[in-house]
């Protein structure tokens, strides 16, 4: 049933689409790529929409409507996980943001060795996501950690990084952003670099100090690349899994758990229904967020 | 040219009777997929190498998998995209359930190797057919206490019949400066034992409530009995026992601490003597155990834990080979085996098993419960095909004084009901 629609509507999108590009490439040419993205997007888009109406047991579907969405808005940690998972995507986009600004300003200065420290900035980026997080739980370990070790030395009683409530959401966050800084700093690299020098001189010829010509030059020439930033950064946190599976499995308890880690776990439990409508949820929820956020970042550039 | 033409097919001849003479071999491979707990890997690798050594035209090959969430994830996942090894190790009672045996498992109910298996061990791995699907390995376990007995002995501590006892010992423990009760929460399965290991004192007061807990009528947050377990486990942390890591430590770590005497009582589940071997093979002798007391000395009892079972996925290519070994398994030859690879680790149950007369402290404690009049009773999930997926998160968190007992209580009936709505069970 789910099928036929995806079929139902495909030709007028095509057609659409094809009146745009018409007479560029014949129409078999289009024959591959459609047929992938058919059977590895579309199909299974559909079919998680059907099973996410079902009780599955991988074997068997057995239909019960609305049910797993209406037990999944039940999940006593769901909310917390909404919660956390804001939090999360915010805390995270935001630093990366400013961090990454900080950065990208120091490694387009005359800096010794400015290539050097710019691959250095961008290697946490290519670690294995679930090694960074390993390594981290071993260093934040609360009693024989190296971070509460170091504390310790210094006469300082570190908290439980990763074992106290308070705190276990925000150090994964840092590890994150530690982890995903280098990508934005390059981002602002480009940004900062394709800035003209004549700006930069005009203002100082005008007599501004360092923060207007700051305020007034960098920052609003490179919105562009914030507005990359953002995005980016916020989409990876909104659905971020690796790193807080590998940091604290959501723990203690349920008090790190964020959106995707509620919805592995009623997958790890055998609950497949529940946890296809979960990811239902999911894509709603970060569509419902980035689509207006993008809108709103790109009509701010425009504008400029 | 002449002389490379020679040696070119003197290779030939030579490839082809490689290749001719192992197919005249011609020998089965049978897969074997168990949890990668140590005591789990040695036994079922001597296993597999002795049967190995009985068979020559079988070869087993061996794979381990994690144990907790992750391996149930794993073992549901294989048998449902049938990628499942021809035999594996899992456990017994309501996670049995939940791998829907009836459809991945191959019925084993008149195999003649049932005549070995004593008969409380096969109702619970029987599929809602009412066929038998499986072969005990390893040994039954209790759900209790381990204690370190050199504490004991420097504090003059006797063994507590009952939880006022075992909270005055832990008074003591604590005013002597040391570590009473120990939790490792970094393994979060090790967090269930003070719920799961009540259940012999739940029992003792509501006879029904197993029966009544499967119809949905009896729940944990309404059932005063049922809900002591979550209680106590908040009261030793309200009451400051717990080791200062709790909450990072993982169960290598508390089997060491145990052994070690890092800290007084470690609730467990026997077959961790295994582990102690280990970990730490020179203090096997400083570790004793008991039941989790219950209100009233008087009806002290065990909660018991039956074997994992061994289990023929339906997608094997060898079936026979498949319960030649589940036979072997199930033999008394096996159990020697077993015990041979890492000790006597609790009774098997296979008939005419028997121990080595020397065992651990922690068997030794543990084998009276068992007898003939002592107090045991099986564990809720051998009694009911229903356990929540999420009891180690809850009791993670009531046992670190983030969430009450009571709201403990309530959140994992809502678990529970969500399993047996998945299990399709009536009156959910």
């Amino acid at each position: 049933m789910a099928v036929a629609v995806a079929e139902g509507a495909m030709p007028a999108a095509r057609k659409r689409r094809g009146s745009r590009t018409s007479g560029q490439y014949p129409s078999w040419f289009f024959v591959p790529a459609a047929v992938i993205f058919a059977v590895l997007f579309l199909l299974p888009t559909f079919a998680s929409l059907f099973f996410s109406l079902t009780r599955w047991s991988l074997q068997q579907a057995t239909f019960i409507g609305l049910d797993n969405f209406v037990q999944f808005f039940r999940e006593p940690f769901l909310f917390q996980g909404l919660v956390n998972t804001l939090i999360y995507g915010v805390v995270t986009s935001a630093a990366k943001v400013v961090l990454g600004m900080m950065l990208a300003l120091l490694l387009t200065s005359d800096i010794f060795g400015r290539s050097y420290l710019r691959a250095v900035v961008f290697f946490p980026v290519l670690v294995s996501t679930v090694g960074v997080g390993i390594t981290f739980t071993a260093m934040m370990h609360p009693t024989q950690g190296l971070i509460n070790e170091s504390l310790a030395a210094i006469g300082i009683k570190g908290p439980g990084w990763l074992t106290d409530p308070r705190f276990a959401l925000y150090s994964v966050a840092l590890v994150d952003v530690w982890k995903g800084v280098g990508l934005a700093t390059v981002i602002y690299i480009a940004g900062i670099v394709s800035i003209p020098l004549e700006y930069f001189e005009a203002a100082r010829i005008d007599g501004a100090t360092a923060w207007q010509r700051f305020w007034t030059v960098t920052l609003p020439l490179v919105q562009p690349a914030t507005a990359t930033v953002i995005i980016l950064s916020f989409i990876g946190g909104l659905r971020s899994f690796d790193l807080i599976w590998a940091m604290t499995k959501g723990g203690p308890g349920f008090t790190s758990d964020v959106i995707a880690s509620v919805i592995y776990k009623q997958y790890q439990a055998g609950f497949y229904g529940l946890s296809t409508a979960g990811n239902v949820v999911l894509f709603i929820l970060v569509a419902l967020l980035i689509v207006p956020l993008s809108m709103f970042l790109n009509r701010r550039e425009v504008e400029r | 040219m002449l002389k490379r033409k020679a040696t070119r097919v003197a290779l030939a001849i030579l490839l082809s009777t490689v290749a001719g003479s192992a197919l005249a071999q011609d020998k089965v491979k049978l897969t074997f997929l168990f949890d990668n707990g140590e005591a789990t890997v040695k036994a079922a690798e001597a296993l597999a190498a002795a049967f190995e050594a009985k068979n020559p035209n079988i070869d087993i090959e061996t794979e381990s998998r994690p144990g907790g969430g992750d391996g149930d994830n794993i073992v549901k996942t294989r048998l449902a995209t049938g990628e499942m090894t021809d035999v594996f190790l899992y456990n017994s009672g309501s996670l049995f359930q939940a791998i829907n045996p009836v459809q991945n498992l191959v019925d084993v109910t008149d195999a003649p190797f049932q005549a070995n298996v004593i008969d409380s061990f096969k109702s619970v791995v029987t599929g809602t057919d009412g066929k038998v699907y499986g072969v005990p390995i390893l040994t039954a376990m209790g759900g209790g206490i381990l204690y370190n007995k050199k504490i004991y002995a420097e504090l003059g501590l006797t063994v507590p019949k009952s939880w006022a006892e075992f909270m005055a010992n832990n008074e003591k423990i604590k005013a002597a400066g040391k570590t009473a009760v120990i939790q490792t929460f970094g393994d979060t399965w090790t967090s269930q034992l003070f719920v799961l290991g009540d259940f012999y004192n739940v029992q003792a007061a509501v006879p029904t409530f197993a029966a009544d807990y499967t119809a949905g009528t009896a729940k944990y947050a309404s059932t005063p009995a049922a809900m002591k377990g979550f209680e106590r486990q908040e009261e030793v942390f309200k009451a400051g026992y717990l080791n200062e890591d709790f909450a990072a430590a993982t169960f290598a770590d508390g089997v060491t601490k145990i052994a070690t005497g890092e800290g007084a009582h470690y609730p467990m589940l026997t077959f961790a003597v295994g582990n102690i071997k280990e970990l730490a093979p020179e203090n096997i002798n400083d570790v004793g155990f008991f039941a989790i007391p219950g209100d009233d000395a008087a009806s002290n009892g065990l909660t018991t834990w039956m074997p994992a079972g061994l289990y023929i996925a339906k997608t094997t290519q060898h079936p026979e080979e498949a319960k030649a070994f589940l036979a072997f398994v199930a033999s008394t030859e096996g159990c020697d085996v077993q015990t041979a690879a890492i000790g006597a680790t609790g009774p098997y149950l296979i008939k005419d098993c028997t121990l080595p007369t020397d065992v651990p402290p922690v068997v030794s404690d543990m084998l009276p419960y068992f007898q003939e009049g002592g107090n045991s009773a099986p564990a809720l999930e051998f009694l009911s095909p229903i356990k929540g997926p999420a009891l180690e998160q809850i009791t993670v968190e009531v046992g670190s004084g983030i969430r009450s007992a009571a709201d403990g209580a309530a959140l994992y009936d809502e678990d529970v009901k969500k399993q047996a709505q998945q299990l399709g069970l009536p009156g959910w």
